[in-house]
């Protein structure tokens, strides 16, 4: 399987920047930053204001798109333009979206990155401000990790840090990393390329495979229906 | 004096949040962005709450101005806006306004357009009654910070 744009965590430096300063929310950190990355694609402002101060704040990078296009256009999987060897951009280690946007749907982004040979596994979260059990099914069925009711919450963004590809090390939180995931490589260094990797992984990139639809820590099977909101729905 | 001044307006600004959340105003969503506001984002909130203003005002001009229009029949695109509406106001905490939308929405979804006219007035109250409260909630913060700022010169 090809695993180069995953793993691959090489910083272009001048192209890099320069299209991802045209992208609202980018902000540019030094290569060997450990903060995860996460692309938030909401057509709304307000509400992409909000998930990307939950995201700062949480000590995660963060890219805000507000279409699935710009979405794809960012991984490079823009269909209209050839993006085989193309613009890669930053990494992305998580991508969270709105169900409700006009154009391409978050249902429709989350088809077009499982798709993907090189982006299917990315983990993707699926916003929605509808608490619709169909809606949410047929999400986690194509492959999202996991479906969060709005408004979202600080408490619902610490947790996405279950779903990422690689260990995040967080200076007050790093004991706890070492507690989560099959994707546990490397104690302390949470590089993708990192050669210590001292898994049973046979793969180059030293990341174990993380399955679609498998999260890769036991919490996150029962927290689609832990995250549905009690309040009754309209 | 200028001790008691900090006090007194935290306790203003206490007050009237207490109130607008006994009201149904807020909710504690806006509370969820109060704790994202800090030294590294200090007007975090205030600059949320503007754009959700400035977002707000277009959408209710463009659901006057559909349901104003003698030929219109577009419930569709009210319920577009509506929803944009719903989830921006629920984003920050504004559950009445978010709320008078649900009823809105329902009635667009019956093609009832006077049902809807009723509503957006509604909306139109619920919305300026908010934006005044909020922006009496920000002048009591801002006078506070410079309050404080004054009181603690060598600490800032």
């Amino acid at each position: 399987m090809e695993r180069n744009v995953v793993v691959s965590r090489r910083r272009k430096t001048e192209t890099t920047a320069a299209t991802a300063a045209k992208i609202e929310g980018f902000d540019v950190l030094p290569a060997d930053s450990e903060e995860a990355h996460v692309l938030a694609v909401d057509d709304s402002l307000v509400d992409r204001k909000v998930i990307e101060r939950l995201l700062k704040i949480s000590s995660f990078k963060v890219t805000a798109v507000d279409s699935g296009r710009r979405a794809l256009q960012f991984l490079g999987l823009d269909e209209e333009k050839t993006s085989s060897v193309g613009f890669d951009g930053l990494k992305v280690d998580l991508i969270i979206t709105d169900y409700c946007m006009p154009g391409m749907t978050g249902y429709e982004l989350l088809k077009k990155i499982k798709e993907s040979s090189n982006f299917r596994e990315i983990p993707v979260v699926i916003m929605s401000s509808e608490n619709i059990l169909t809606r949410i099914d047929r999400c986690l069925e194509e492959g999202a990790e996991d479906f969060i009711v709005k408004p979202v919450k600080l408490a619902d963004v610490k947790r996405l840090k279950d779903y990422m590809m690689r260990e995040v090390r967080i200076e007050s939180e790093s004991n706890m990393n070492k507690r989560k995931s099959c994707c546990d490589l490397t104690e302390s260094e949470p590089s993708i390329s990192s050669s210590s990797s001292s898994s049973s992984s046979s793969e180059s990139p030293s990341r174990a495979p993380v399955s679609s639809s498998a999260p890769s820590s036991p919490s996150p099977l029962d927290s689609p229906v832990r995250r549905l909101k009690m309040t009754p729905t309209e | 004096m200028l001790g008691l001044g900090v006090d007194r307006l935290r306790a203003d600004m206490n007050r009237l949040l207490a109130l607008l959340f006994h009201q149904g105003v807020l909710d504690e969503q806006f509370l969820q962005l109060q704790q994202l506001q800090d030294e590294s984002s200090p007007n975090f909130v205030s600059e949320v709450v503007n754009i959700y203003f400035h977002e707000s005002e277009k959408l209710l001009r463009n659901l006057r101005g559909l349901l104003m229009d003698k030929e219109f029949s577009d419930y569709k695109k009210i319920g577009i806006h509506l929803n944009q509406f719903m989830g921006s106001s629920s984003s920050i905490g504004a559950k009445r306004v978010r709320n008078v939308c649900v009823a809105f929405r329902a009635a667009s979804e019956q093609n009832n357009r006077a049902g809807c006219l009723r509503a957006l007035e509604l909306l139109e109250h619920e919305y300026c009654y908010l934006k005044n409260k909020l922006h009496e909630l920000f002048h009591i913060e801002q006078q506070r910070v410079l309050a404080a700022g004054v009181r603690y010169p060598m600490q800032h």
